[in-house]
């Protein structure tokens, strides 16, 4: 069970060279169609994002980071992010760097369900763009439905907004440990 | 207020009237997971249920292996393997390397009927909205869950109704409306929302049309493109199962979130350009640039069905593929590779110098049929061209008609009137 309900960590924005939030980012750029055979999670992590233009280096920027006293980092991206396979892969290689939570203007569907199943916290913020710099310390309060950056003190409130679904997949600890109900 | 096509298919399901925005706990048809994803689900099942956890009823469920097939790594023969014997243990029927495309293989098996429930652990499972029924792609931790208690969490999406305006006729086909739809509404466009086709154009399209139409729906990211069965649409379910199915269709009062009337007139021939399936333009704004290709594809889940492959048959007739372009070609499944042979397609596309491959999901799986290269050009039937999914190379959209053309001139270009 996960009992917290706030989560902080810290930005890693994908943004190309503008410092625009990155769109369309596709499962492919996630997590690359090459290395689907993989079921260890732990060995999923050095592959993330291993095809996103500008990100290649992307598990090396992480191990970087200084996550001292957070969770973890927040993944911040624009809109339509997960978008292509069912992949769930995608999903995992980013938790298996630490990452906290996604913060992205949107999010494809398959992606967003394999998300929340994974536990992993996601939220769809339209007005994302601009908010969010690099490095910024965020705050997810998971049971209010709003996230902090705490250096501006602006909350970024999701839309739609955090499902009573995700919620309660997310303090079960993932969609495998909700229910363990008996075939009929 | 009326309800939409899915809320009706949800209602039905759940015993009780539902609306969008409403989550429940939606019973399943049918699960499947394929070789990529299979060996994932098998693993969280028994991390989740332990060793000797059953599923909830193997006459539900199925693996399709599509995705690698045959496998062409250890790693993807060593997860068929891993799903082979759980299928065993479980007495679950698999729909081996030599079966296809497995979202094609329920609609020709009339397990995907109008108003029937579907997942599986790909993406274009949406594709049996072709036939009314509401099939998702998900993950493995859904599909893991599903095996053991046949349904999965549900929130019903709001709904698009579009009515499509156009005439289709060659050489256009069903994939240049399809294209011109994706290309309307762009990669995010219907993002997180059913969509319900309508329109004269839409009632025209065969069981093949309304594949490649539905299929495109995740380019959209829609939940799923919802096509109103036709006559021939549950004569063709019909055929298949034994049983005459009783389509669910929209209250004439359904509350939509959104009505959109395409006007697309004249459909003419469109391609996608890299690298996104929603960069759309004609066909014919590519004639002057005269872009060289290397590669055609013929295939995928989008246009793997033997119409696809008879057209560009006729259209290389007595002709031959240009020098220093190759024509790969995978059938959707056996069942179409079987009509290619029986038929004498399959030979006059081998006269015109095709690589037709074994059948299943190659050209967009890792490798099956090969990858591009750098500088590589290819103009496929499939339905991404993100870059890096297919290779190094730059991959073009279009229909099969104008990959055959493409193929024939050594250049991407439109078909001829004619």
């Amino acid at each position: 069970m996960a009992e917290k309900t706030i989560i902080r960590g810290i930005a890693f924005v994908l943004a190309d060279a503008e410092g625009t939030l990155i769109n369309d980012i596709d499962t492919d750029m996630i997590f690359h169609n090459r290395w689907l055979h993989i079921t260890a999670v732990s060995e999923m992590g050095k592959y993330a994002l291993g095809n996103l233009v500008g990100y290649e280096d992307f598990p090396k920027r992480v191990a970087e980071l200084n996550l001292a006293g957070l969770d973890g980092f927040f993944l911040v991206a624009g809109a339509n992010f997960g978008a292509g396979s069912s992949r769930q892969q995608a999903v995992d290689c980013l938790s298996a760097l630490g990452c906290c939570g996604i913060l992205a203007t949107s999010v494809a569907p398959i992606y967003l369900r394999n998300a929340i199943n994974a536990a992993l916290p996601i939220a769809q913020i339209p007005r994302l763009a601009g908010k969010v710099e690099q490095g910024d310390v965020l705050a997810l309060d998971f049971s209010a439905g709003v996230i902090t950056n705490e250096r501006t003190g602006e909350a970024l409130t999701p839309n739609p907004p955090i499902s009573s679904v995700q919620m309660e997949i997310y303090k079960a600890g993932g969609l495998l440990r909700l229910l363990r109900m008996e075939p009929a | 207020m009326g309800h939409t096509l899915i809320e009706k298919l949800v209602s039905a399901k759940v015993d009780r009237e539902v609306s969008a925005g409403e989550v429940v706990w939606l019973p399943l048809d049918v699960i499947t997971a394929r070789d990529f994803g299979g060996a994932s689900v098998v693993k969280n099942f028994r991390e989740a249920y332990g060793a000797d956890g059953d599923v909830v009823d193997a006459r539900r469920i199925f693996f399709t292996f599509d995705c690698n097939a045959p496998a062409n790594t250890v790693g993807y023969a060593t997860n068929q393997m891993i799903c082979r014997q759980f299928a065993e243990e479980q007495e679950i029927r698999v729909f081996d390397v030599d079966a296809g495309i497995g979202s094609h293989i329920l609609i020709e098996q009339g397990l995907a009927r109008p108003g029937a429930t579907a997942i599986g652990t790909d993406s274009h499972y949406n594709i049996l909205g072709a036939v009314g029924a509401l099939g998702m792609g998900m993950g493995d931790v859904d599909v893991a869950f599903a095996f053991r208690n046949g349904e999965v969490w549900f929130e019903v999406p709001p709904t698009v109704r579009v009515n499509v305006e156009g005439r289709l006729k060659w050489p256009a086909t069903a994939k240049d409306l399809t294209l011109a739809i994706v290309g309307h509404f762009g990669s995010s466009g219907l993002l997180g929302q059913a969509v319900e086709f309508y329109g004269e154009v839409i009632d025209s399209l065969g069981i093949a049309g309304r594949i490649t139409l539905a299929s495109m729906a995740t380019e959209m990211s829609a939940v799923i493109a919802l096509i109103p069965p036709a006559e021939s649409v549950l004569d063709f379910v019909e055929g298949r199962s034994g049983t005459r199915p009783e389509p669910v269709l929209a209250d004439a009062d359904a509350n939509y979130q959104n009505e959109i009337t395409l006007h697309l007139g004249e459909i003419e021939p469109m391609i996608a350009v890299p690298y996104s399936p929603a960069d759309v333009k004609p066909v014919r704004e590519l004639a002057a640039e005269k872009v060289r290709i290397h590669t055609g594809f013929v295939g995928s889940c989008t246009n793997g069905r033997f119409g696809d492959f008879a057209v560009v048959a006729e259209m290389l007739a007595g002709a031959r593929v240009a020098d220093g372009v190759t024509l790969k070609m995978v059938p959707a499944t056996k069942e179409v590779y079987g009509e290619l042979m029986k038929s004498g397609v399959l030979a006059k596309l081998f006269d015109a110098g095709a690589l037709i491959s074994n059948q299943g999901c190659g050209g967009c799986a890792s490798g099956q049929i090969g990858m591009t290269g750098e500088g590589e050009v290819q103009v496929s039937t499939a339905n991404r061209n993100f870059k890096g999914k297919q290779g190094a190379g730059r991959t073009y959209l279009a229909s099969p008609a104008t990959v055959a053309a493409s193929v024939k001139a050594g250049y991407i270009t439109a078909p001829e009137v004619d």
